[in-house]
């Protein structure tokens, strides 16, 4: 790390006491180099394994890394915690102009400790960091937003990030989000309910500031090379045109965007809810995180009528994504665009995560039909698949209502269907509700094993497209799922979004590195990214989390997949070879 | 919202400009370009704007220098740090400058920057390479 990089100074930040501290970590940077290497780092030194996860002492670590700030679609942002919906690690990314922002302000994470008494929320402004209060701001009403309340009395217009909770993390449904610029989200494994029980409403970035690199000259060489690729290569067409949406038809077609539960592969109406179909009758705008410049942001129009007064609309304007139209789409049976944006609409009203959301009222919907549950329990609402408005009274429910039903589904569906049953059908892996791939081993295994349950970890999809081609034994499967899962350690400590990471090959990464002052080769990369995961499952094993004691769900073997039936015995060796290499590491 | 693209549009003298804010995304790469057009990395030595038209989906407007030819930032000048250039715009002496922020006031399209750092404005050297790194065509940039 350059010697003057504001990169290693840490934030922490403690809400009891309403103090602030600055501490220096070259130790930490200079070894796991930022984002997700440095955050679990954080982690294991601010969280004692057996926190509850809703208390006072969890912390919330937020990093960045040394890319951010430097080189185009270094976006990202990395938030680590104990998550309330799991009972272990969790991890969340989110872009907007969070990274930027934070690096900006001058710090490489920041450590919220603590909880507030009242509401509040901490605004950081470079190295002036002010606690404000909440309290008008808590419970609000629809209509009202919290983010337009406090831009208006925040400085830093057009460079700060405003993170904040709706209503699900003040309540703390386990899945609730914390949403940023209005469009983005840490979605996944409840950090809206760690916020929630801190009392802690929002937290606002803001600075400016100029970086440092090692060759001035090269780094503007290396930059124009990137911008050129990102413009200009074939590997981002699909996130500039369509977006992810652009896979709604694909999949559907090799079977592997799951519906109604996974128990259908065939929805009538589907392309209705295609990339294409988005674009040609939603697109309204497309917008970038900070410093992309590939502004994979879809933002569809959904008109609405005011009921009581004619000739009057609003129009909203929503984000969708391809895990937004298969969560409250077709996993939903919705197949309208309109349908999906609604149910978009209240989850973002919410501040709920899509995806949980979704699978949770999925598995309700069937639950329902299977008697399982009644209308008593849902209060009058009846889950069924495409109806949209029972759907949207639900999703009020379950951060609403006092019942002790929605009160279980606010917990989702592993604890749900633990107490009701269901858990044959209930898709669930290490408690995270499923992403939207059923393509084959890759995906499922993947998610049971990856260290946040998600398909981000090793993009197993990406894997399963291989074996559609090419058999893959065990070992194959195993070796491709973990080290993949590896990779993306590297990715997300420095943070690159995702969808670059085509153009950063290791090569350019060394390269990038080297401009900011990190001498590192491909060899001592790769350890150090086996090394991030393997703290992430020291973590994990600590908090109770039982490697021989995880399923995959019945559901998944019973229909075929995106690369045919799966055979259960296949599955159950390569999860016997994954735990090896897990349990090799440890 | 004060539209710039609107006034612009009759200086066909200017070296770059907004030619349909309408398409910006928001990805603040303009931004970044600048600062290394003025040798630096980061947003501290960048004088172009990008700010969303309160909030994100309402879109976003850019604020960037339209070089005027008779430019109030330098006739406010109290120190003559500001030379006005040849074929539009301003070139900053900055031994002369006194960081007292005058010039930032003067001009109205909000196109000057300020470096906290250096207690100094940052001034648009008429490059173009704001221009050249949009991938959306936000702006044109036309040499004079
Ligand atoms: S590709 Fe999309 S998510 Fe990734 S940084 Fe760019 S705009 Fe953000
Ligand atoms: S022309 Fe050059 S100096 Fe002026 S705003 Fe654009 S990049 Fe900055
Ligand atoms: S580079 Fe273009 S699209 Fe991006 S912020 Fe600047 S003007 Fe807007």
């Amino acid at each position: 790390m350059i010697k003057e990089d504001t990169l290693k100074k840490v934030l922490y930040i403690d809400l009891s006491k309403k103090k602030f501290w600055i501490e220096e970590r070259d130790d930490l940077f200079s070894q796991f180099i930022g984002g997700t290497g440095v955050a679990i780092k954080l982690l294991h030194e601010n969280c004692k394994y057996d926190t509850d996860p809703l208390s006072s002492d969890n912390p919330i670590i937020i990093s960045i890394g040394p890319l951010n700030g430097l080189f185009p679609i270094a976006s990202k942002t990395v938030a680590l915690f104990k998550s309330p919906h799991t009972g272990n690690l969790g991890e969340s990314h989110a872009g907007g102009r969070s990274a930027i922002a934070i690096r900006m302000a001058g710090y490489g994470a920041i450590v919220i400790k603590g909880k507030s008494e009242r509401p509040c929320y901490i605004a950081i402004h470079g190295d002036r960091v002010y606690f404000k209060d909440a309290t008008t701001l808590w419970g609000l009403e629809e209509g009202v937003s919290a983010a337009s309340l406090i831009r208006r009395q925040e400085s830093g217009a057009g460079l700060r990030t405003i993170m904040r909770i709706g209503p699900a993390g003040e309540k703390m449904i386990t899945y609730a989000c914390v949403t940023l610029e209005t469009y983005r989200h840490f979605g996944r494994l409840g950090l809206g309910a760690v916020f929630g029980s801190k009392n802690l409403k929002a937290v606002v970035v803001s600075g400016k500031r100029d970086l440092k690199v090692n060759d001035f000259k090269g780094y503007k060489e290396c930059y124009s090379n990137l911008l050129k690729q990102l413009a200009e290569s074939d590997k981002m067409k699909k996130y500039h045109e369509l977006g992810t949406p652009a896979n709604v038809m694909p999949l559907s077609f090799s079977k592997g965007i799951p519906m109604k539960n996974l128990t259908i592969s065939e929805l009538e109406g589907l392309e209705n809810i295609s990339g294409e179909s988005f674009a040609e009758k939603h697109l309204g705008r497309r917008v970038a995180c900070s410093h992309c410049p590939v502004a994979c942001i879809h933002l569809g129009a959904l008109r609405k009528p005011y009921e009581d007064e004619p000739y009057f609309y609003r129009t909203v304007y929503l984000s969708y994504d391809y895990e937004l139209i298969y969560a409250l789409g077709t996993m939903l049976g919705v197949a309208s665009p309109e349908g999906v944006l609604r149910l978009i609409e209240v989850v973002e009203d919410m501040g709920l995560d899509a995806i949980s959301t979704g699978v949770v009222l999925a598995w309700s919907t069937e639950a329902f039909e299977k008697g399982l549950i009644n209308e008593k329990m849902t209060e009058g609402v009846i889950p069924q698949w495409g109806d949209v408005d029972a759907y949207s009274q639900l999703i009020n429910k379950i951060v609403f209502s006092e019942g002790e039903f929605f009160k279980d589904l606010g917990k989702g569906i592993d604890y749900a269907s633990s107490k009701y049953g269901g858990k044959e059908f209930a898709l669930t892996y290490g408690k995270n509700e499923m992403p939207g791939y059923h393509t084959g081993y890759g995906a499922h295994i993947g998610y049971l094993f990856g260290a946040r349950h998600s398909h981000l970890d090793s993009a197993g999809y990406a894997i399963d497209k291989e074996a559609m081609i090419k058999s893959f034994d065990e070992e194959q499967f195993a070796e491709k799922i973990i080290t993949e899962e590896y990779w993306r350690q590297i990715l997300s400590s420095l943070v690159i979004c995702f969808f670059g990471r085509e153009i950063y090959t290791p090569q350019i990464i060394l390269q990038c590195l080297k401009l900011t002052g990190f001498d590192l080769d491909e060899k001592r990369l790769t350890e150090i990214g086996k090394e991030i995961y393997a703290e992430k499952y020291r973590f994990k094993i600590k908090c109770g989390f039982d490697v021989d004691n995880i399923e995959l769900p019945q559901r998944i073997f019973e229909l075929p997949s995106g690369t045919g039936k799966l055979n259960k015995d296949f599955a159950e060796k390569i999860i016997g070879k994954l735990k090896e290499k897990i349990k090799s590491l440890l | 919202m004060f539209r710039f693209e609107i006034i612009t549009c009759y200086n066909l003298s200017m070296p770059v400009f907004v030619k349909d804010a309408n398409k910006c995304v928001g990805c603040l790469i303009c931004m970044f370009a600048c600062g290394r057009a003025h040798l630096a990395t980061g947003l501290e030595s960048s004088c172009i704007k990008v700010r969303s038209q309160g909030g994100i989906s309402r879109g976003f407007s850019v604020f960037v220098c339209r070089g005027c030819e008779d430019p109030p930032c330098a006739r406010v000048c109290p120190e003559d740090a500001l030379v006005v250039r040849k074929g539009g715009g301003v070139l900053l002496k900055e031994d002369k400058c006194t960081g007292c922020g005058h010039c930032v006031k003067a001009c109205i399209l909000d196109a000057i920057g300020w470096n906290n750092g250096k207690n100094k404005p940052v001034i648009c050297i008429q490059c173009g390479e704001c221009a050249k790194s949009c991938h959306y065509k936000v702006l044109e940039y036309k040499r004079t």
